[in-house]
């Protein structure tokens, strides 16, 4: 059985890198989108590091070195350490690989609905075979 | 000819041997090979990178190519067998014959979400969930938790309607067919019943639940349902689109196929019901 990250996984990281960039070009699509409750696109949701449930959630920035770039345009959320895959819409809401098809507000919600779903179980990198 | 029926109308025989398909599939390695590739793309697909499997023109054909790549594995184990489809306008509570014991099983217990009922209960040994992306290796569902419910028909109508294929910016903001029911605007469609499931269907490993099949063999139904209404509506974009697979353009990750060669599903596959 190997065991290697998501990103090892999918070969490359694809767009993360430009990803803040872009949208912020795409200002004007993401403004009209219907679910704005986020902030606007090209600003970043703030950090946050609380006890949710028994379980340390965080949130922030990611840093070089971190596995490189992420798919929420540069934004990292961990759960007990462990970072959960997360990614960011047009529209500014946020999904994770937890919870891929229902769209929310913010990085944190995010991360508390995904203790939520976890029940307790530990987040594990993908494992293959 | 492969006829795709509504699963609320296959026969005991057929349902016994769609399971056994799926188990054998599973036994050999092959099923966790589709885990893997879907839960590939939707990690990443993004808004404003390349785009493929998910939020984007090709969510349909890409859909459909997987479809029968998975039902071919299927034949290959059993040549009678076919991918049923899910109405879920139709049968639309966890008491519909679907979740049977001899069929897909029922919702999760209270307690750990773990199916316990059916071919793909942990109990049977024969489903490990070994795509995963937390420490649970047992198939679970949260079938309409918290009340959440199934579209309608009216629902589904409503986005039948829109005439127009897709649209910039050609993701999960656009404004047109193919994103209605994907479910990232309006009244949602696809999206919520990966969330009404819940369990392994509600994340980016979704196909560890057999239901997976059953709800895309309906999402792509609509599709051709849709194509029928619309005979003058085209795939689009056409060409020259950056990030997004045009009508021409090869998808990945079989590259050797484009969303023209997927627009007629009658080549490879037939409905019980006239479109």
């Amino acid at each position: 059985m190997s065991s290697i990250t998501r990103r090892r996984a999918l070969g490359v990281a694809a767009g993360a890198a430009g990803a803040v960039t872009v949208l912020a070009q795409a200002g004007p699509a993401a403004a009209s989108a219907p679910r704005a409750a986020a902030p606007a696109a090209d600003s970043d949701p703030a950090s946050f590091d609380e006890v949710y449930r028994g379980r340390r959630i965080q949130g922030g920035p990611a840093h070089g070195g971190h596995h490189g770039g992420h798919h929420g345009g540069g934004y990292s959320v961990t759960i007990d350490g462990q970072e959960l895959h997360v990614m960011r819409n047009a529209d500014g809401t946020w999904i994770s690989v937890i919870n891929h098809y229902e769209p929310v507000a913010t990085p944190r919600a995010l991360a508390r609905a995904a203790v939520r779903e976890l029940q307790g179980a530990p987040l594990v990198p993908l494992t293959l075979g | 000819m492969t006829v795709r029926k509504n699963q609320a109308t296959l026969t005991a025989d057929e349902k016994r041997r769609f399971t056994a398909a799926l188990l054998e599939l599973k036994r050999s390695g092959r099923y966790d090979a589709f885990v893997t590739t879907h839960n590939a793309f939707i990690m990443s697909d993004t808004d404003d990178g390349d785009r493929v499997g998910h939020r984007s023109p090709s969510f349909l054909p890409w859909h459909r190519r997987f479809l029968i790549e998975f039902e071919e594995a299927l034949r290959s184990v059993d040549a009678t067998v076919a991918l049923p489809y899910w109405d879920w306008t139709a049968d639309r509570t966890s008491r519909s014959s679907l979740w049977a014991p001899d069929f897909l099983g029922g919702t999760g217990r209270a307690r750990d979400g773990q199916v316990t009922d059916g071919p793909f209960a942990r109990t049977g040994g024969r489903w490990p969930v070994n795509v995963r992306v937390d420490g649970r290796d047992y198939l679970r569902r949260d079938l309409g938790a918290a009340g959440r419910q199934l579209p309608t028909r009216a629902e589904v109508d409503s986005v039948l309607a829109m005439e127009t294929y897709d649209t910039a910016p050609w993701n999960s903001a656009s404004d047109a067919f193919r994103n209605h029911l994907e479910g990232w605007r309006g009244v949602n469609l696809h999206n919520r019943v990966h969330v009404w499931v819940g369990g392994q269907m509600a994340t980016g490993v979704s196909p560890n639940d057999p239901v997976f099949w059953l709800h895309h063999a309906f999402v792509d139904k609509l599709w051709a349902d849709w194509q029928a209404r619309h005979p003058r509506s085209a795939y689009l974009p056409s060409a020259g689109t950056r990030n997004v697979v045009d009508l021409h353009d090869t998808m990945r990750p079989w590259n050797d196929v484009t969303p023209a060669d997927m627009l007629d599903h009658t080549a490879h596959y037939t409905f019980d019901t006239a479109a």
